[in-house]
């Protein structure tokens, strides 16, 4: 099982998710390895903290990432890289994006977001990057390609070609967005 | 072969296309919903919504008489709504293939239960077939018509949440047409009057005879020799986890677990020591196996509980080796973070109904739906949910128990028309005293936005007849039926008093399309001044996840519009007393 790179993905539901897994797993088949995913529809959407899980390799058989098990951990908001936490393996890196999204149990004064979000990510990973992709993805254009730039970024850690990316982002997104979210890829590739 | 990657539900839809399916019908339903909406995309299928699932399976089961191969799909609690005609349509049979996806959601991720459907297999007495994964789907439906056709009857094909919506390479094929022969008039095949029914009943006995002897043929209930020291008997996903948790045991894989393939299941035993059935929810292979003598064990280690994982099975397999010390658990557990439930939408026209239900405190008796998420604080309007259509026939109830409780019940248009109308008949019918309220959103949301009757549009993207809420409740002899705005806070909650306080039933429908499909209402972002911000905290009350409480010292705080998720819809401007939250370009 060694050969298997697994992935999760994390955020709230609305940021893009899909997308971001369906980049991913295109990507993977492209490369000609086995790939599952999964994902979360319907309920668990409607702005709810939602997650994806990616698996690569030579042979895949659960769609679904061990606790303790995942090569990355990308998280598309700042404290939903805490709550997957232990899905990360103890040597695995955590992407996080900083931008915070406040729950309305917090709101509604049923829960405290924590103070010092960026303090906490230090404190549970070992090995980590944070950026703020929002801004990045602002300046690619529109805050909806925040997913994108958080692909590019990802891509940096996945052994697949810059060829491969380009058809996938080519083939999974409408040409009226294209342009917008190939400038997001390219930038979150920059992010180290 | 081209090889693509798909989610099981489009792996089903590219499997029925390939085998040449003629017609399909469902009822939206997660996590069942996008089989359907993937087959539409194929060539020289019709498909359509159906008003529910039993109208999709009588559908389905009149086009297989006359030769179509069709499909019908459901989530399991839409199972429950189309039993009886799959209970007597194995009796009847079909001339025409006839696949049946049932899609249940151990977990229950999205859904009000956890259901089995294996057990409708047995009660109906119908081949079941279980895919553990999008490659299997495809396959598997194909498989099924060749059964459906060759046995004269419906097939389940059973999927989960984790076999539906998760992603796995598949390679596709070109497509089987085939063509709808007609129906043949033979009544006595056909017409279970008694005298019929009796004999139909027999070679039912029969024909199941029959399966159980395909079920031990078929190569794709097959064994996989490894170490004779542990047999895991299992099939559908938990094969997947089970593949990887033990992977020196033999296995007997099961694609069509039901009718039991019996002679297998003894040979199989015969060559292992000891046999582990590693099966999803109830125990329904585990109980079968022992009823055969052999010492299978399962449940024992194995929850019944909700959904199986790597994490799950590895759990089971220490109690099933006897290492139950397990020292400390070896992932460290997360610092802890508030938690995040799904909400309404920021814009959603749902959300003004609820906050001025909340204020005046009735019991209110609910429906599935979006509209369930208020059952959470700081909105904590929703008492009692059942299942489809229940909102107003068990409020009904409520309110004729009689004790002095004001009473509402709630349904979403989409809900309204796949079973509301007959709990609004009887309301009329039998004089009931209270409001339904039918949020008309002209969508199946929380499904992701299919067609109904009322939306005026097929799956198939027809225009059509836009079926009217408020002509079928006056149908149903309520006088008195008020259609309102939704984001017209003063004008909704002049309505829902005097319609509460009527002597009389009453439907209030509040009319507004769902945000994320008409953006029509999508306005600049709200502002909010800091300085006329006085912290009452009332506008947060809307549990809007466009209203952020921020802290700013002492324990003291200010709210901030999140500009990124707000879509103007200007509720709270309507509800903050100080006049702090601000349109864009609107002076402070």
């Amino acid at each position: 099982m060694k050969q298997i790179t697994n992935i999760v993905l994390s955020g709230v539901g609305g940021q893009g998710i899909l997308l971001a897994s369906k980049l991913v797993s295109e990507a993977a088949l492209l490369e000609g390895y086995d790939v599952k995913a999964n994902e979360v529809h319907g309920m668990a959407q409607r702005g709810g903290s939602v997650i994806g899980q990616i698996r690569f390799g030579k042979k895949v058989f659960s769609p679904l990432v061990k606790l303790g098990s995942a090569h990355i951990l990308l998280a598309m908001e700042i404290i939903e890289s805490i709550r997957y936490a232990p899905y990360l393996s103890p040597t695995g890196l955590a992407l996080v994006n900083t931008q915070r999204v406040i729950p309305t149990t917090v709101s509604s004064g049923q829960a405290e977001y924590p103070a010092d979000p960026e303090g906490l990510v230090k404190q549970t990973f070992p090995r980590f990057q944070m950026a703020d992709c929002l801004a990045i993805a602002k300046e690619a254009g529109d805050t909806r390609c925040t997913n994108t730039v958080m692909v590019g970024w990802l891509s940096n850690h996945l052994p697949f070609s810059a060829e491969s990316w380009q058809k996938v982002l080519e083939q999974c997104i409408k040409p009226k967005f294209i342009s917008m979210n190939l400038k997001a890829f390219a930038l979150g590739r920059k992010i180290s | 072969m081209e090889k693509v990657v798909l989610s099981g539900n489009e792996a089903f839809a590219r499997g029925a296309w390939e085998a040449g399916v003629n017609i399909a019908a469902a009822y939206p339903g997660t996590p069942s919903t996008e089989i359907l909406e993937n087959l539409v995309k194929y060539p020289d299928v019709y498909c359509q919504w159906s008003p529910n699932e039993k109208v999709a399976l009588e559908f389905a089961a009149g086009a297989a008489l006359a030769g179509a191969r069709t499909l019908a799909c459901m989530k399991h609690v839409g199972l429950n709504v189309a039993a009886d005609p799959l209970m007597t349509l194995t009796y009847i049979g079909i001339k025409g293939g006839m696949a049946l996806i049932v899609a249940d959601d151990p977990g229950m991720h999205s859904s009000q239960n956890e259901q089995d459907t294996r057990h409708y297999a047995r009660l109906a007495r119908a081949p079941l077939l279980e895919p553990s994964d999008s490659e299997e789907a495809k396959e598997y439906i194909g498989l099924a018509y060749e059964i459906s056709e060759q046995f004269r009857t419906p097939v389940i094909l059973k999927s989960t949440t984790r076999v539906s919506h998760s992603k796995g390479v598949v390679a596709i094929g070109e497509r089987k047409p085939h063509k709808a022969d007609g129906y043949e008039k033979n009544p006595q095949l056909y017409v279970p009057v008694p005298i019929y029914g009796r004999k139909m009943r027999v070679a039912l006995e029969e024909r199941f005879q029959k399966l159980q002897e395909y079920a031990c043929a078929m190569p794709q209930n097959m064994i996989v020799e490894r170490s004779n020291d542990l047999g895991i008997i299992t099939s559908g996903i938990a094969y997947q986890y089970a593949a990887e948790i033990f992977p020196e045991a033999s296995f007997l894989k099961l694609a069509m677990p039901f009718p039991f393939p019996d002679d297998l299941i003894i040979k199989f035993s015969k060559t292992v020591k000891r046999i582990l059935v590693v099966e999803e929810l109830d125990n329904f292979l585990e109980e079968h196996v022992r009823s055969l003598g052999i010492a299978a064990e399962g449940k024992k280690y194995i929850p019944g509980i909700g959904e199986l994982s790597l994490d799950v099975l590895e759990e089971a397999r220490k109690k099933f080796e006897g290492k139950t010390d397990t020292a400390k658990p070896a992932v460290k557990p997360a610092p802890k973070v508030p938690p995040r439930p799904p909400v309404f939408c920021p814009g959603c026209p749902h959300r003004g109904v609820f906050y001025e239900i909340s204020k005046l405190k009735p019991v209110v008796i609910g429906d599935i739906g979006c509209y369930s998420l208020a059952v959470f604080p700081p909105l904590s309007a929703m008492d009692m949910i059942l299942c489809m259509g229940a909102g107003i026939s068990s409020a009904h109830g409520a309110q004729k128990a009689d004790t002095g409780q004001k009473i509402v019940g709630v349904v979403g248009d989409s809900t309204f028309f796949h079973s509301g109308i007959t709990g609004l008949l009887d309301i009329g019918y039998n004089k009931g005293k209270l409001v339904i309220f039918v949020l008309d959103n002209r969508s199946t949301a929380m499904t992701g936005h299919q067609e109904h009757p009322g939306t005026g549009r097929t799956l198939m993207g027809q225009p059509t007849h836009r079926a009217s809420i408020e002509a079928f409740a006056r149908a149903c002899g309520i006088n008195r039926v008020v259609r309102v705005d939704p984001y017209d806070l003063p004008k909704l909650r002049k309505v829902i008093k005097d319609e509460m306080d009527a002597d009389e039933a009453s439907v209030i429908i509040t009319e507004a399309p769902c945000i994320l499909i008409d953006h029509s209402r999508v306005k600049e972002p709200m502002r909010i001044d800091p300085d006329e911000c006085k912290s009452c905290g009332l506008c947060l009350k809307l549990s809007c996840p466009g209203l952020e409480k921020k802290e700013v010292s002492g324990g003291k705080f200010k709210v901030e519009v999140n500009p990124v998720l707000c879509r103007g819809c200007e509720l709270c401007v309507q509800v903050c007393p100080f006049g702090a939250i601000k349109k864009q370009g609107e002076k402070s």
